[in-house]
């Protein structure tokens, strides 16, 4: 591999490890939370890039404007599946919230499917991200470089929310012990409300960017990366933020250095991380952060 | 002593009334065989598959109480394995035109008679078998919920290897020209096998133990149940009769591609499994052949429609909208199913008449009793 | 060996961390054949950890655990409840979607014979071996006055009829040790004195060791022919029930939490 493909690669690994960073934060945080895999976070995902889509190519807002309004809009999506289908099943047996989270996916999916149709679409980025920017010998395109630049501004925010104010700590403690958090007077319902918010809102802007470095969107565009952030999850240590982040960053590079550096490879890319997956649960099960989740006897 | 014998009388019974049932079934089958059309019958044979994938689905999340989105996954092994043994030498040749098929399955075919299609189905059987196992290792060492993902994941890893194995799989493209051997004795054979099966182990120490795993795993162990193979015995089987419904469906459908196990299917199954109420076997049986019915039917919500003046175009997917947004509703409104936990047992209508007498109106369901 | 003082418990130097957090420390205890050993100490005083160390839930930071002189420290729960080890807990915790019945022969899965393949099969080993177990089962129900509800599901159950057939299932393990983690909790006085009468009397009948926490000092100091108290993850007394009652550091440690 060249100096030149090997930084353009790089570049790509840590654009597409921060996206994934972005998503695995958002499954990572409802895990810590409620012990659900919310299934339906890979969608929400593409919920996010079709908000920004309509806002950019129907109502012609600007740019920027669609992206905060798209965010905005899927936070309350995200919000309105926990009230709707994640809140009624709470103190139902695990099984039924994961059934529900495995149904709310494929909702969202077939009603992609129905409303905007299986044909990818393009999607309109904005100049800033669709310029070349050279490094050394490399020519790299202005996604690889903002991607990551605004994804760890957002994660910064993130953690100035989780470790700085009232409701970072609040959800911390649900995430500790729900049940004391709600006798110490917490409304707990409405913490794990702004938990799928801002979770969702992540996902939003993970969409969003995701559709500025591979320029068409689908119905089912989120079910890789969401699944692959899913395994950043895992790997990382689930309900681990910090961990989340670490994985997605390793997911995302693995995934492009490995098929820049071994092209016959690239069939086989998304079993490839699964297969990542399978050996991390059998190896290190807690993940490179996690620590065992000792069940209360 | 009278407790004993009434007890062996009971069992030896209900088992003379088991095989009347399927005696009975099998002539309703021979009378469908020769009047229905083909059409029909495809749909039953399907049907039919459908009940042992269900049932051994409901294994695992129902019984058991472990989620796993792995049925696609199992499915496929056990199809791409009949169909590498069953597919006519001649016809392998025709279908690996661009690159040769890998030995050994390039030197030999299995006849194509029942004798042999009942190994293949087994090999397919222990392939979904093996699967389960490679799995279940990483995923059942830890509590939580790691083999919803591993499945899943495990589900993809097929899919991506199928896609690109060329040489085993023959990759997008799939091999057509099976030999049509599944007949609706065989797919409705191995339905029978695999529910009595799955009812043995469920109402056996070994079923017990699984749902006490699915109940308190904490107090499970304390009670003596090994925790981790429990759930793996559960899994192993389960994995099983996946592989044989897969290997029962392509020699229905005579062709075989990697689209044919994606994800749908275990989404098909997994809403089966609950409308009939996980944990039951006998709910599982009776929605998963009215589900395959029912989704031939409601083919017809997504054809174009005209009712009087007004024209409704066809709209493709709209099936899986409603299936998926009844999944959720029954979650959220009817958790039990159908059936709830319920099983319908001989014991259980022997009970009716006793129960009508002293007009003794059951308020729910009775579980399955001690005498079965 | 054979001194007529059989021990059939010891735990020796048990300590254990979580975190920082020293649960229990450097605890040794030794059990006999045929006693009923009380453990008692203030919430959060580490009695519910030791219990979840005999029975393998937890692993000790340091010390082992001894039964009937094997070492058994850091097996797996399933492999103490076979060696003879079972348990209630404190807030029950049946299989609810089981009948009571049900509940009682899980506990004989462990010393099931038969071959998975003969169960799967339904075959004449199994099915033989069925009918003997739900023999056995029914006549413990008989033995705990269960019977009534062998077919009702255990979830359905009156609180007091759940604590007994968590007793009846942790029995039908056959152990030889029965630890009993807070029997008389949410019990009122009448009940409490029939379960004092039912534990001695499952002592006897069972040929049991028992090792107990209780909060009810009626319950503890009736029954219980030698106690330990334990505060802070230490044991601070040892004794026989009027001793410990009048022992300082025992007020003092019951006091300092707040009069209970």
């Amino acid at each position: 591999m060249s100096l030149e493909t090997f930084i353009q690669q790089l570049a790509n690994g840590i654009s597409l490890g921060s996206l994934y960073a972005l998503i695995a934060i958002g499954y990572t945080m409802v895990y810590g939370i409620l012990r659900l895999i919310n299934f339906a976070h890979s969608d929400i995902f593409m919920v996010g890039a079709y908000f920004a889509f309509f806002l950019i190519a129907v109502f012609k807002l600007p740019w920027l404007v669609s992206a905060i309004l798209a965010i905005v809009l899927t936070a309350c999506v995200g919000m309105t599946i926990d009230r709707i289908a994640y809140r009624p099943v709470r103190n139902a047996p695990r099984i039924s919230a994961l059934i529900t989270a495995v149904g709310v996916s494929f909702f969202l999916e077939n009603l992609g499917l129905v409303t905007v149709g299986a044909r990818p679409k393009p999607f309109q980025r904005p100049d800033l991200m669709a310029r070349v920017i050279r490094i050394g010998p490399a020519a790299i395109s202005g996604v690889s470089i903002w991607v990551p630049i605004l994804s760890i501004g957002l994660v910064a925010i993130l953690l100035y929310v989780i470790y700085r104010t009232k409701l970072g700590m609040a959800m911390r403690s649900v995430a500790t012990d729900i049940d004391t958090t709600r006798l110490m007077g917490v409304n707990v319902d409405t913490v794990i409300s702004y938990t799928f918010a801002i979770g969702s809102a992540l996902a939003a802007a993970g969409g969003i960017m995701w559709a500025c470095k591979y320029p068409q969107i689908n119905p089912l565009m989120g079910i890789y990366p969401g699944w692959k952030a899913f395994t950043a999850a895992v790997i990382g240590g689930i309900g681990n933020i910090t961990g989340a982040m670490i994985g997605g960053f390793v997911i995302g590079l693995i995934e492009i250095m490995a098929v820049a550096a071994f092209p016959a490879l690239s069939g086989y890319r998304d079993g490839m991380i699964f297969g990542l997956l399978l050996v991390f649960l059998l190896v290190r099960p807690t993940g490179i952060l996690g620590e065992t989740l000792k069940e209360k006897v | 002593m009278r407790k004993h014998l009434y007890a062996a009388y009971t069992k030896h019974l209900n088992t003379l009334l088991t095989l009347i049932l399927v005696g009975i079934l099998f002539l309703t089958l021979r009378w469908a065989d020769t009047r229905l059309d083909d059409f029909t019958l495809r749909i039953l044979r399907t049907g039919a598959v459908y009940i042992v994938a269900a049932v051994s689905y409901n294994l695992i999340n129902g019984i058991t109480g472990q989620f796993s989105l792995g049925p696609n996954g199992f499915m496929a092994l056990g199809g791409y394995t009949v169909a590498l043994l069953m597919l006519p030498l001649p016809q392998k040749k025709f279908v690996w035109f661009l690159k040769p098929l890998i030995w050994p399955f390039n030197s030999f075919s299995f006849p194509s008679t029942g004798l042999f299609f009942s190994l293949a189905l087994i090999l397919g059987g222990l392939m979904g078998a093996l699967g389960a196992f490679i799995v279940g290792i990483p995923s059942f060492r830890l509590r939580g919920d790691y083999l919803a993902i591993a499945t899943f994941g495990f589900g993809e890893i097929i899919f991506v290897l199928a896609n690109n194995l060329i040489p085993l799989t023959n990759g997008p493209l799939g091999m057509k020209g099976i030999p049509e051997l599944a007949s609706i004795y065989w797919c409705f054979g191995w339905a029978v096998i695999a529910t009595l099966i799955v009812k043995n182990i469920a109402n056996s120490s070994y079923g017990r133990a699984m749902k006490a795993v699915r109940d308190d795993e904490v107090a499970a162990e304390a009670m003596g149940v090994s925790v981790f193979q429990t759930k793996m015995l559960a899994f192993v089987v389960s994995g099983f009769f996946a592989g044989v419904a897969g290997g029962l469906l392509v020699p229905l459908i005579t062709t075989i591609s990697p689209t044919l196990f994606t994800f749908t299917m275990t989404f098909n199954l997994l809403i089966i499994i609950v409308l009939g109420g996980l944990g039951s076997i006998t709910g599982s049986v009776i929605t998963a052949f009215s589900f395959a019915i029912a989704s031939e039917l409601l083919r017809a919500v997504e054809a174009p429609m005209n009712i009087g003046p007004i024209h409704i175009p066809g709209i493709a997917g709209m099936r899986m909208v409603v299936f998926s947004a009844l999944l959720v509703l029954l979650m959220i409104f009817y958790r039990r199913g159908i059936f709830g936990q319920f099983e319908l047992s001989w014991d259980w209508i022997r009970s009716i008449p006793a129960k009508v007498a002293d007009k003794e109106v059951p308020k729910k369901w009775t579980r399955e009793d001690t005498s079965s | 060996m054979d001194t007529g003082r059989h021990i059939v418990l010891k735990l020796s130097d048990l300590t254990i961390k979580f975190g920082g957090l020293v649960a229990v420390n450097n605890f040794n205890l030794e059990i006999e054949k045929g006693e009923l050993v009380g453990l008692i100490g203030p919430n959060g005083a580490g009695k519910t950890t030791v219990f979840n160390i005999v029975t393998g839930q937890y692993e000790p930071t340091e010390g082992r655990v001894f039964l009937h002189g094997q070492d058994i420290t850091g097996w797996r729960p399933n492999l103490i409840a076979a060696a003879g080890i079972a348990r209630t807990f404190q807030n029950v915790r049946l299989f609810t979607g089981l009948t009571v019945l049900d509940n009682v022969l899980v506990s004989q899965h462990l010393r099931l014979k038969s071959h998975f393949l003969s169960a799967a099969l339904s075959l004449p080993t199994y099915s033989g071996e069925e009918r003997r177990v739900r023999t056995t089962a029914m006549e413990l129900l008989e033995r705990l006055e269960l019977v009534p509800y062998a077919k009702e599901l255990a979830g359905n159950l009156p609180y007091g009829q759940q604590r007994r057939l968590e007793i009846a299932r942790a029995l039908a393990t056959n152990p030889r040790l029965l630890l009993l983690d807070e029997p008389a909790a949410g019990m009122n006085p009448e009940e409490t004195a029939r379960l004092m009468k039912f534990i001695c009397r499952i002592r006897d009948e069972f040929d049991l060791t028992i090792f107990l926490i209780e909060h009810d000092m009626k319950l503890v100091m009736g029954i219980c022919e030698r106690i330990r108290v334990i505060d802070y993850g230490i044991s601070i007394a040892e004794g026989m029930p009027d001793e410990i009652k009048r022992d300082p550091r025992v007020i003092a440690a019951y006091l300092g939490e707040g009069g209970e």
